[in-house]
Formats: C-alpha cells, sequence, structure tokens
C-alpha cells in the first residue's frame, strides 16, 4: 500500500514511517500542509495520514481542499485534541477517521489497513454477503453459517461478526470495535470487547477443529481468511 | 480629573440632567398654557362686561338721545369699578365719562383697542403733581353716534395685568427652584452612586492586585448596584472555587502522577541497569508500556473533566433519548458483568427525550458500570447491578446500583473530588477521577450526580433535566 504521511514532528514522522514500512507499505512524508497537499493531489496514495495542527495550511483544511478537488483518497488524521467535538470538526472536514495522540502503533496500523481497504472497495457497492473459509454471512436474510449449519446470534453478536468479516485477515482493535459496532469512542476500563467477542468466538467456533477468530495480542483481533 | 468634573461625567448625572430638562420643557409648557389660557379668560370676561354695558347705553341713547345718554354715562362713571367711559364731541371734548385723557387718535374710528389713558381723578391730582401723572391701560369699545359724538366704552386692564403678571412670576420662581432642585437632586443621587461604584473599582482593584477573598460592600438595598455587587461576588465565589480547584488538581497531579512516572523511570532505569536477557528487557519494556498508557488516561481523564468543566453546553447538547443510550450501553455490559460474577438488571423506561451528549451520557454510564463491577464482584458475587434510566418528578435520572461496600455518607462529597480515592478503593486499580468525570458530564448537562445508600451498596445517579417539549421530530423511531 501506498501511504502519505503528512506531519511536522519529524521523529514522530519517522516512527511512523519505519513501522509502517515494517508492515509492508510504501511511505512518503511531507512536513507541512502545503506540501503534503501537493503530494496527496497529485500522488497516488491509498491513505493518507494526516496531523491536525501543521504549518503553512492546517490538517483540516487540508483535507476540506482535496475533498473539493474531488480527491477521495481515504484520510485518518491525527490529532493531539481527542474530545467528542474534535473529533466531529475533523469527520465533517472530510475526514474518515480520527485518532487521538498519543496512540499505540498497532492501533494506527489496524486503523490505516482497514481505512485503506474501504477506499479501495468504495467504488463498488457493499458486498450482501461474507464468506471466510466455511463461515458464511448473508446480511440481507441476516443469517450465518458454519459448514452449512445455522448459528443462532444476538443483534449485536451479528454485527460484531459483520464487521470482523468485512476485514477478514486484518487486525482490528477494541476501539475499532467498540466505534463500529456500538458506536462510542470512549476506553472502558472493564474489558467489556473481549468479553464480547469470547462469547461470539464460543458461538462460532465451538465444536469446529479451526478457530477462526484470533486474537492478536497487544492489537486485537483477527478472523483467519481461508488461506490462514 | 477633580473630584467634581468626575461627578458631571457619571451616568447618573448626564441621566438627571436630560430628565431635569425634558421636566423643565413640561414645566414650561404647562405653566405656559395656564398663563395664556387664564389671559384670555379675563379678556374674554371684560369683553362681555362691556358689551352688557354696551347694550345697556345703546338701549338709554335709543330712548332719550344725546342727552340722556351723557346723563347716563355721567352717572356710570360716578359709580367706582374698572369700568372706563367717555362721552366727546366730535372734537373731541368730553361731555361724561371718568376718562380726562386718551391716547391720541384714539377716538378717531369706531371698533376695539386697547389703550393708555388718565382717570378724571388722576388728572385732579395731577394738577397738584404734574410729574404724577397715572396712565392706565384699558381694553376699550369706540362708537361714532350720528353728529360725530363718541362713545367710548372699557374696562381698565389694571387688574388682569397684575393677575398675568403674578401667573408669570410664579412660573419663574418655580422654574428657578425646579432647576436648582434638579440640580442638586442629580448631584446628590450622582454622588451616591458615584461612591459606590468608586468603592466597588477600589475592591476590584485590590481582587485583581491577587486579594481574591475581597468581597464588594451589598447595600441591602436591592436595587441594581446591589444587584450587580451580588453577581460579581458569585463570580468571585466560582473563581475562588475554579482556583482552589486547580490548586487542588495540581497538588494531586504533582503527588499522583509523579509517583506513577517515578515508578517508569525507576522500571526503565533498573532493566537498563540488570537485565540480562532479552526476554527480561522485552518484559521490562511492555511493564513500561502499560504503565505509560495508564498514565496517558489519567492525562486523557484529566482534560477532559477540564474542558467540560470549561467547555460550553450548545456545542455537544442534542436532542438524545436517555434510554436508548442506557439500553445500548446495558447491552454493552452485560456480558462483561457476567463474567464478573454479577448479574446486570435493566430497568429503562419507554423514551426520556433530552438534550444531551450520547456520547457523554454513555461514557458517564460507562465508569458508574466500571466502579460498580470493581467493587461490588467480590463483596456479593452473583447480586444484581441494577442500571435504570426512569423519569422522576421533571428529570432524567439515569443510575446503577450495586450490592457492593458503598460509600459512608461522610465521604460522599469528597468522592466525585478530582484524585479522591477512598480508603475502600485504595487496594483496587484506578486513579480516583471516574466519579469527577460523571460528574462533571452531569454539570454540563445542567444536572447533578446523585450518590445515595442502595442499602446494600452504592447507587450513583446522574439526575438532569428533562426535554420540556418532545425533541424528536415525528417519523423518528
Amino acid at each position: 500500500m501506498k501511504i502519505l504521511v503528512v506531519e511536522d514532528d519529524r521523529e514522530a514522522a519517522a516512527y511512523l514511517a519505519k513501522g509502517l514500512k515494517e508492515a509492508g507499505h510504501v511511505v512518503d512524508h511531507a512536513e507541512n500542509g502545503l506540501d503534503g497537499y501537493a503530494l496527496a493531489e497529485s500522488g497516488d496514495y491509498d491513505i493518507l495520514v494526516v496531523d491536525r495542527m501543521l504549518p503553512k495550511l492546517d490538517g483540516l483544511s487540508l483535507i476540506r481542499s482535496l475533498r473539493e478537488q474531488k480527491v477521495t483518497t481515504p484520510v485518518l488524521i491525527l490529532s493531539a485534541l481527542g474530545q467528542v467535538d474534535d473529533r466531529v470538526k475533523g469527520l465533517r472536514a472530510g475526514g474518515d477517521d480520527y485518532l487521538p495522540k498519543p496512540y499505540a502503533f498497532s492501533e494506527l496500523l489496524a486503523r490505516v489497513e482497514v481505512l485503506a481497504r474501504r477506499g479501495a472497495g468504495a467504488a463498488q457497492a457493499e458486498e450482501t454477503s461474507y464468506k471466510v473459509g466455511d463461515l458464511e454471512l448473508d446480511r440481507l436474510a441476516r443469517r450465518v453459517t458454519r459448514a452449512g449449519e445455522a448459528i443462532e446470534l444476538q443483534p449485536r453478536e451479528f454485527r460484531l461478526l459483520e464487521y470482523l468479516m468485512k476485514n477478514a485477515g486484518r487486525v482490528v482493535t477494541r476501539t475499532m470495535l467498540l466505534e463500529h459496532v456500538w458506536d462510542y469512542h470512549f476506553d472502558p476500563q472493564t474489558n467489556v470487547i473481549d468479553v464480547h467477542v469470547s462469547r461470539l468466538r464460543a458461538k462460532i467456533d465451538r465444536g469446529f477443529d479451526t478457530a477462526l477468530i484470533q486474537t492478536v495480542r497487544g492489537a486485537g483481533y483477527r478472523i483467519r481468511t481461508g488461506a490462514e | 480629573m477633580t473630584g467634581l468634573a468626575k461627578l458631571l461625567r457619571t451616568t447618573a448625572f448626564k441621566l438627571s440632567l436630560f430628565y431635569l430638562g425634558v421636566f423643565a420643557l413640561s414645566i414650561v409648557l404647562a405653566l405656559g398654557y395656564v398663563a395664556w389660557s387664564a389671559e384670555r379668560i379675563l379678556t374674554r370676561g371684560m369683553i362681555q362686561t362691556i358689551e352688557s354695558e354696551i347694550a345697556d347705553l345703546e338701549d338709554v341713547y335709543r330712548r332719550g338721545g344725546l342727552r340722556r345718554l351723557g346723563g347716563a354715562v355721567n352717572r356710570r362713571a360716578q359709580s367706582p369699578g374698572a369700568s372706563v367711559y367717555l362721552f366727546t364731541t366730535p372734537l373731541g371734548e368730553r361731555i361724561a365719562g371718568n376718562v380726562a385723557s386718551v391716547t391720541p387718535g384714539a377716538l378717531d374710528r369706531p371698533g376695539e383697542r386697547t389703550i393708555a389713558y388718565e382717570r378724571v381723578r388722576d388728572e385732579e391730582r395731577s394738577a397738584d403733581a404734574p410729574e404724577a401723572v397715572v396712565v392706565h391701560r384699558a381694553l376699550v369699545r369706540v362708537f361714532v353716534l350720528p353728529g360725530g359724538f363718541r362713545l367710548l366704552v372699557g374696562r381698565d386692564m389694571g387688574e388682569r395685568d397684575r393677575l398675568v403678571e403674578s401667573i408669570r412670576g410664579a412660573f419663574g420662581w418655580s422654574f428657578l427652584v425646579l432647576v436648582l432642585l434638579g440640580f442638586v437632586g442629580g448631584w446628590l443621587v450622582s454622588k451616591r452612586v458615584l461612591g459606590r461604584i468608586e468603592a466597588m473599582t477600589a475592591t476590584t482593584k485590590t481582587i485583581m492586585a491577587g486579594d481574591l477573598s475581597g468581597r464588594l460592600a451589598v447595600a441591602g438595598t436591592g436595587d441594581e448596584l446591589d444587584r450587580l455587587a451580588e453577581n460579581l461576588n458569585a463570580m468571585l465565589d466560582r473563581i475562588g472555587e475554579l482556583m482552589e480547584g486547580m490548586r487542588q488538581v495540581s497538588d494531586n497531579i504533582a503527588h499522583d502522577l509523579k509517583s506513577p512516572l517515578a515508578r517508569l523511570r525507576a522500571r526503565a532505569d533498573e532493566a537498563l541497569r540488570t537485565a540480562e536477557s532479552p526476554d527480561a528487557l522485552r518484559a521490562a519494556l511492555e511493564r513500561t508500556i502499560e504503565e505509560s498508557d495508564d498514565l496517558i488516561r489519567v492525562f486523557n481523564a484529566l482534560l477532559m473533566i477540564a474542558r467540560l468543566e470549561a467547555g460550553n453546553a450548545d456545542a455537544v447538547l442534542a436532542p438524545v433519548d436517555a434510554a436508548e443510550i442506557a439500553r445500548g450501553v446495558g447491552e454493552l455490559y452485560e456480558a462483561a458483568a457476567e463474567e464478573a460474577g454479577l448479574r446486570l438488571e435493566l430497568d429503562v423506561a419507554d423514551a426520556l427525550p433530552l438534550r444531551g451528549s450520547r456520547e457523554l451520557l454513555g461514557q458517564a454510564l460507562a465508569n458508574l458500570l466500571d466502579n460498580a463491577l470493581k467493587y461490588a464482584a467480590d463483596v456479593a458475587p452473583g447480586a444484581a447491578v441494577t442500571l435504570s434510566a426512569r423519569r422522576e418528578d421533571g428529570h432524567v435520572v439515569l443510575g446503577v446500583a450495586d450490592r457492593g461496600p458503598g460509600i459512608p455518607v461522610a465521604d460522599r462529597e469528597r468522592a466525585t473530588e478530582r484524585f479522591v480515592r477512598l480508603e475502600t478503593a485504595r487496594t483496587r486499580p484506578g486513579f480516583g477521577l471516574g466519579l469527577s468525570l460523571v460528574a462533571a458530564v452531569a454539570r454540563l448537562h445542567g444536572g447533578t450526580l446523585r450518590l445515595e445508600d442502595a442499602e446494600p451498596g452504592l447507587r450513583a445517579s446522574l439526575v438532569l433535566p428533562a426535554a420540556l417539549s418532545p425533541p424528536f421530530p415525528p417519523g423518528r423511531g
């Protein structure tokens, strides 16, 4: 994947670029808003990672300008401001996701990969069903089967599984699950998400040889693709 | 600036000057009207008297001719009063009447006019002392009779003039007194107001200089200056509270953040010195990251509380359904509660519309549930934790009740303060910010956080103002 990082803090940018390269991505770096805008407009990036406070052109203005130029590359906003209204402002400016600083690199990587996939798939219509191995999820009939056997899921468990399968093969973090399945952005002290995932796992994987839902240590969860 | 100049520049003085002007103008108009109409009424009365005399004399003349007329005029002229008569030959020589001389030419034409004249008695007197001629004014009518004889009938204007004069005099005096009183009154009022404002200014100056304990004097009159002083005092109280809060927070930050930072540093230091295998280094680093994450969480919570307390509520509040939020958070925590060996029971009304932030209310409830799970799990295994959302006399009450150890009455107020971790909490993870955050969310919504005894256990409730009218447009589920 080709990623543009627009970040004025060199050390933070180097850390970010190193991590992303290690994960197998190609990374360009711009140190200010104007350079970032020029690169983003001309280059063919899969995703932009944009700091909110930048010299010359601030992050939100950069994103607004890109959107006006019909550049639809997904944008992940990084910001030291992490309050509810800051997030809303960022998304309203045309950002696709918002990550407050300081962040865990695993969190950023998971979000970047999910966003880039969404960007690539944005042109196509949303799929109506997902299939991972022998696990199938029909979004229209709201039905889940494994090896042809129907599995009863609560509405929330269904959405949890739907999100995991939509991003099959990619790591999704606990906060991503809380955001997309429950639409909350806070950080619960109790391991509420883990409990939900383990219940889902019990329904999906119990009695089968292969466990599909994997825990990725220090990051989150991943549903295994058939190839693995 | 001198004291007087300052006084004259006060709003109070300018205002009283303005009202004085308005008042003076209306007095001028009112008294002017009185004087004018008095003069008119008096003049009309004189004309009526003159006309009735003329009617009488006309009657005499019609019956007895000039001779009888002369007699009647003489008779009337003898009687005392303000009436003026003169009957002359065509050449202007007096035949009868009480007028000795008139303004030259006054008798030439018939008609009504004002003239100057001398009385007959005056003429006699002035013969002795020619310089003491008294000239009177009269309103008269002149007739030219057949043969050129003239008849003048009129009324002396002395009485009327004196009355009008006295009205004008009163007018002048009262005007003078009024202006003087107004000026003095305005001056006194301004001086009083200025005095109080000066006192306020002096107090605020000392407060600005750093003495936050100063308060403005309240005179107890309940007037607008008192209200201003009361409000400023309330504001100062609030500022004082905030400053005190800040001081406490910085003390607590120094205390509660320094120790984990010190631990963090010590661990990294120790790992660097003593770790012998890459695995040991890795473990130390992992612990370091965990502790950093905890510190970040504390900072986030602190920042959030600060933002909520300083924040503009309108920016984040929108019509929401508290019942829906409670159900959502309940659903999120149900499994975790079971995992902790507790039972989460929901007691939620159908719809609870209010102006709020879904995210913040959700987080507040999550904090309360985090606490309930944390404290009740080992004290009362298997017991119920109740998440309720109800309407209670005009309020929406979102509460979490557990069967845990509860909070003693004496500690309840302190429990919501930042970094306060009560004795019972010392041994558990946490930073003492959970309830402060919930309280801040409640305040942002114009409500309060209520801590009660759930007998046994703790019931923590957000008491929030309900929406006055249904906030949902029709057609929304």
